[in-house]
């Protein structure tokens, strides 16, 4: 699986606010509650566990890679290293208000098992990820014939983490199938501006370079 | 002259674990130790150091427990070696154990020699010395001796218990006997129970002991003898299982100790052969043989989930303290595996736990050694931890 490490490190120039935080961590963000409990699985070198705490979360993470873990730890996060493939299954039911998983899904083996883990553990998911129906990666391989690489997942088919893309559309029904339920969902631009909410799907599939969804179970 | 030596290392570990150059507290008759093996010690000291200052609101105590052949000297110049603190790398001022912010208390255990009441003390019953009529203790009743001393000196929590190997044992006791005294926790190298190959290691160094026919069935303080050698290959043995076969590699390597060929005969033709011989011999100036036998069968008998039936996570159920476990990627005597089981005790409870694994080629010992990302974790840990109880930040 990837380290999601590896992602923020390819990921430095995602769009940002004047703030300096990463769009995508602040539409995550404004989907937790204040004063809600986090488990942010892949959680990277940490900047939205930082970012969610500063919010007066209190955010656990599991991150893959040793070299992120260990940053994390000495900024005084929570986080445990280990694997959203396999350690999701050591907790316990209802622990967290909120499991998310930032960027994280198309690089995990069973997104689908790891999907009713995060919803098993937490009473609410968030799932950011690339969408692969963006029309640019469409055209890439439209007319390019070859996986594409873009700004954002700039890795060669053979090198890259990612063994799972899907696109916005794929995703809803992955939630159909694990039985989530879509509370809310956003898409955002090639320049991290959300786009049109009462925008159909099919164009928030097309014109979304990444999506992030908050889920609730659906039983 | 091998006599007069004998007597001054009897001499200086009677006086050690009778009067220590430490700070002692003594409990009376009226205060017994109760043991887990169901008999009661009393009277009954624990030999202890301290640095920094203890705060008016009294919440910036740490508590540091010392590794099987460790003791409470952490900071300071030893007064029986004359080496420097076993833990200087990591407690004085501006370490990450930071002494000009925290009050670091560090006792000697139960059943230690260098003044808390163990095996080479004086059985009050006798007037000699107790040798095996001490009675086998647990680390249990070392944690609970140290929630007397604290008690005595008026600390009501800990803002954090910080030990590795042994040390990681007793903090995980600590935070499962009381979890409301422990703000925060920090088990490195450690276990939730003694693996069946360390308890065969510490059996092997045990026979080891008990083979030398100067330990004359525990009693050689009355009969005037040491069981030098038996202790010494015991150490000897142990001290591989601290290192690693690439820290020993990269040490030592094949070279011979100051020689070009072979002796063909049985001295120490190898470095490595050299060093662990001196090894052995400077453990024995300072440790009791009999310490050495109750101190590994308290590891020995540790199983945190056979305490909480069956089941780990059971020890840390709602457990209010937070957590940072520590493991190396070299250290094969408590493996990432034994930490991982650690966390994921933790977390069947949903505790607050950070879980580090520190790539080194160091073995075991690494924790002891300098590793600049363990030093880099465990200050990050305890300022965050610092900040969450209100302690105002060291100098930076």
């Amino acid at each position: 699986m990837l380290t999601r490490l590896q992602r923020d490190r390819t990921m430095e120039e995602t769009p940002r606010a004047p703030t300096g935080a990463r769009v995508d961590h602040l539409v995550v963000a404004q989907m937790v509650e204040p004063r809600s409990r986090v488990l942010d699985v892949g959680c990277g070198d940490g900047e939205l566990l930082k970012l969610l705490e500063a919010r007066g979360v209190d955010g656990r993470g599991i991150e893959l890679s040793r070299e992120g873990v260990n940053e994390c730890v000495a900024k005084g996060l929570a986080v445990i290293q280990g694997d959203a493939d396999t350690d999701l299954a050591n907790y316990p039911d209802d622990a967290f208000d909120y499991v998310i998983l930032s960027q994280t899904l198309q690089a995990t083996l069973r997104p689908r098992a790891v999907l009713e883990h995060m919803l098993r553990i937490g009473s609410h998911a968030v799932v950011s990820f690339p969408n692969f129906g963006h029309w640019r990666i469409r055209l890439a391989l439209l007319f390019g014939g070859q996986m594409p690489t873009t700004a954002n997942l700039p890795e060669t088919w053979y090198d890259t983490p990612n063994i799972h893309f899907c696109t916005i559309k794929d995703f809803r029904h992955l939630c159909e199938v694990a039985g989530a339920k879509m509370e809310k969902a956003v898409a955002l631009n090639a320049w991290g501006s959300p786009l049109r909410l009462n925008a159909p799907w099919w164009f928030w599939n097309l014109m979304g370079e990444q999506a992030v969804f908050l889920l609730s179970r659906n039983r | 002259m091998a006599e007069t030596q004998l007597k001054d290392d009897r001499d200086i570990r009677l006086r050690e674990a009778e009067h220590p150059q430490s700070l002692v507290v003594r409990f009376g008759a009226e205060k017994p130790l109760k043991l887990d093996a169901g008999v009661e010690l009393a009277p009954f000291q624990i030999a202890y150091q301290t640095y920094g200052t203890l705060n008016a609101e009294r919440s910036n105590a740490v508590l540091i427990c010392h590794a099987l052949t460790g003791d409470q000297h952490v900071a300071n110049i030893h007064p029986v070696t004359g080496k420097p603190g076993w833990w200087e790398t990591m407690v004085g001022p501006g370490k990450p154990i930071d002494t000009e912010r925290y009050f670091v208390i560090c006792p000697n255990v139960v059943g230690g020699c260098m003044g808390t009441t163990g095996p080479a003390s004086i059985n009050p019953a006798t007037g000699a010395v107790f040798g095996l009529e001490f009675p086998v203790i647990t680390i249990r009743d070392m944690v609970r001796a140290q929630a007397m001393l604290l008690d005595h000196l008026g600390i009501e929590m800990l803002f954090s218990v910080a030990g590795g190997s042994m040390g990681g044992m007793q903090v995980l006791q600590w935070a499962a006997s009381y979890p409301e005294r422990v703000f925060s926790a920090l088990p490195i190298a450690a276990a939730t129970r003694h693996s069946a190959q360390n308890i065969a290691f510490h059996e092997v160094g045990r026979q080891a002991v008990m083979a030398d026919p100067d330990w004359r069935g525990g009693r050689y303080f009355a009969e005037g003898t040491n069981p030098r050698r038996g202790l010494a290959v015991a150490r000897m043995g142990a001290h591989i299982t601290y290192l690693s076969d690439a820290a020993l590699h990269r040490k030592f390597g094949r070279k011979f100790q100051d020689r070009e060929n072979p002796t063909f005969s049985f001295d120490a033709d190898f470095q490595v052969e050299s060093y662990l011989r001196y090894q052995g011999i400077t453990f024995v100036e300072r440790f009791d043989a009999n310490s050495y036998l109750y101190l590994t069968r308290a590891m020995d008998y540790f199983d945190l989930a056979g305490d909480y039936g069956g089941v780990a996570a059971n020890a840390f159920k709602g457990t209010p303290t937070r957590f940072c476990v520590i493991s190396f990627t070299s250290d094969w005597l408590f493996p990432t595996p034994e930490s991982r089981a650690i966390v994921h005790a933790l977390n069947a409870g949903a505790a607050r736990v950070s879980f580090a694994e520190i790539e080194t080629d160091k073995g075991h010992d690494a924790f002891l050694l300098e590793e600049p990302e363990l030093f880099a974790i465990v200050r990050g840990f305890l300022e965050s931890a610092g900040r969450a109880r209100g302690i105002p930040p060291g100098r930076t």
